[in-house]
């Protein structure tokens, strides 16, 4: 059983900052660093894995530094989420030099390929395989020496939906037996249905925690807008406003449309369709104008 | 200090790409230039002397210097694959001393051993010049490893910076100007041997103490150096 604290932990890079003041801890089972795109996941992951020093602040696993310390590795398996990987290599002898460098033999090699179900593949060059094939060889790498930290930076990135659900199994068990494990993923259904526990990470800083109903729940309560055309904008309007479901509404001439601003989603939803009918109001055009996931994660970071 | 499964990894790397093309063109130049000139001229050691010095140890060994120490830890660097070397127990020192023993070993194999076979070729050993240079060539593959070595692991540049090196610095300003020969390595190879060969021939324009001392001071500073920045790497890149 092993615990990540990150405490404090900034990283900039010149001017730029890419981590801000972030503090976590990381337990046993499954954990989903989730953030949109350059939301810093990765230079967190790097920083976690001791591959990167915090400009301020500490990593520590189970109180042992985690920079500088070749020692950790002994309890941390790492997945990166670039492909290059000794292409020139087989996957047998990947994994095998990966044991080797543990000071394991063969044996822990053949057994993280089994894990990993690649042992059909394992005498094919990794030049050969396909990206689902190489992510897998990866994570037989990193669990050769049976860690019990487990670090994946955007482990599903490119892998078809079966090789998807191999994975997450896989991780799940691994979260199951007592390992800490740690993946990032930009994807919010991703992270639901395998981590019980969710960090949420959005320009650079630590905008929510919890179990994903929680963060399911931030998400789907927060202020929505939507774009609405119709047949008489200024009557839908009105009728509208009258309700506290909505905050506020904008005549947007120029796009020849209503934005609406609704705080309550539930009562929103069902207002709209009942009160254009109620005045004979054709409704054109009913869009939500900032469903994209980085404007939710900018809510998350406000709330 | 040594590791096999980073030694094997680093072999494989350097050999298995382009790179063993590249590394061994220039040896097979310089052999088949030997047989040409050795056809025009007969064996003549003046010639021998300006072949195996002109092209043999100041452009081919720096060359084959820079293609295997850069090589041998710029790659993977690059691409991000060193990450699989780092991410284990294994001692910082102990990567760099064992990349550095097989970027001397490709080094020494490239440029020394078709520098002799060279040599026998030009004038059949003749005032122990194609000894000479084989002395010298394995005395600067073991500096210009470790340079280069250095070089790899600090810039992504390594390979440009080297070959300025290796032929601005060492052909161009070495012959220009008296004081840059100091500070060259292909001289303080020179300096080791002529001592050992006693050749009349081959000479250096820096004693052997100085040139010693020199080379010692130059390896084990870049290895220590490159040791040191190994530690703190940044893969950086990723986002």
């Amino acid at each position: 059983m092993s615990t990540l604290s990150i405490d404090h932990v900034s990283r900039w890079f010149g001017n730029v900052v890419a981590v801000n003041d972030v503090t976590m801890t990381i337990g046993p089972g499954v954990t989903g660093l989730l953030g949109p795109n350059g939301a810093g996941k990765s230079t967190l992951i790097n920083m976690m894995g001791g591959f990167l020093a915090p400009s301020t602040g500490t990593v520590t696993l189970d109180g042992q530094p985690v920079w500088r310390n070749e020692q950790i590795y002994k309890q941390i398996g790492i997945v990166p989420e670039r492909e290059a990987m000794y292409d020139f290599l087989t996957g047998r002898e990947f994994v095998v030099a990966n044991a080797e460098l543990h000071g394991l033999g063969a044996k822990a090699a053949a057994r993280a390929l089994a894990t990993v179900e690649m042992e059909y593949a394992q005498d094919r060059k990794i030049s050969t395989y396909s990206k689902g094939m190489r992510q897998r060889v990866k994570m037989a790498s990193a669990l050769v020496h049976d860690p019990s930290l487990l670090l994946l930076d955007e482990p599903f990135n490119g892998m078809d939906p079966r090789q998807r659900m191999q994975l997450m199994d896989l991780l799940k068990r691994m979260g199951a037996e007592g390992r800490t494990v740690l993946f990032s993923s930009h994807i919010l259904e991703e992270v639901e249905q395998l981590a019980s526990h969710i960090e949420v990470i959005v320009a650079g800083r630590h905008a929510a925690s919890g179990d994903f109903r929680r963060i399911r729940r931030l998400m789907t309560d927060r202020p929505h807008r939507y774009l609405v055309r119709s047949s008489d904008d200024r009557t839908l309007a009105a009728a509208l406003i009258a309700d506290p479901s909505t905050a506020g509404i904008e005549v947007d001439l120029a796009e020849g449309a209503l934005r609406i601003q609704a705080v309550d989603f539930g009562r929103f939803t069902a207002l709209l369709p009942k009160v254009a009918r109620e005045h004979g109001i054709r409704l054109l055009t009913v869009s939500p104008s900032d469903e994209s996931l980085e404007s939710v994660f900018s809510y998350l970071v406000a709330a | 200090m040594y590791d096999p499964t980073v030694a094997r990894l680093t072999y494989r790397g350097l050999l298995g790409r382009r790179r063993a093309l590249v590394l061994g063109a220039l040896p097979v130049l310089l052999i088949v230039i030997s047989g040409v000139v050795r056809a025009l001229t007969g064996a003549d050691d003046q010639v021998a002397h300006d072949v195996l010095g002109g092209f043999a140890l100041a452009t081919m060994v720096p060359i084959i210097g820079v293609i295997a120490g850069t090589g041998a830890i710029g790659p993977e660097i690059d691409d991000g694959s060193v990450v699989y070397l780092l991410a284990k127990p294994v001692k910082r020192p102990t990567i760099i001393f064992t990349k550095l023993i097989v970027a001397i070993a490709v080094t020494m194999a490239f440029s020394a051993l078709p520098t002799f076979v060279a040599g026998m070729i030009l004038n059949g050993n003749g005032q122990q010049i194609a000894v000479a240079y084989t002395v010298a060539a394995l005395v600067a593959s073991i500096a210009y490893a470790a340079l280069f070595l250095l070089l790899g692991t600090v810039s992504r540049h390594a390979v440009v910076f080297g070959l300025v090196y290796a032929l601005v610095w060492e052909a161009l300003f070495g012959s220009l100007v008296s004081g840059a020969r100091t500070l060259s390595v292909q001289q303080w190879a020179l300096a080791v041997a002529h001592k050992v060969s006693d050749s009349s021939l081959v000479t250096s324009d820096v004693k052997l103490p100085t040139a010693t001392v020199l080379l010692v001071v130059v390896t084990v500073a870049a290895t220590w150096y490159a040791g040191r920045k190994l530690r703190t790497l940044t893969l950086a890149g990723e986002e």
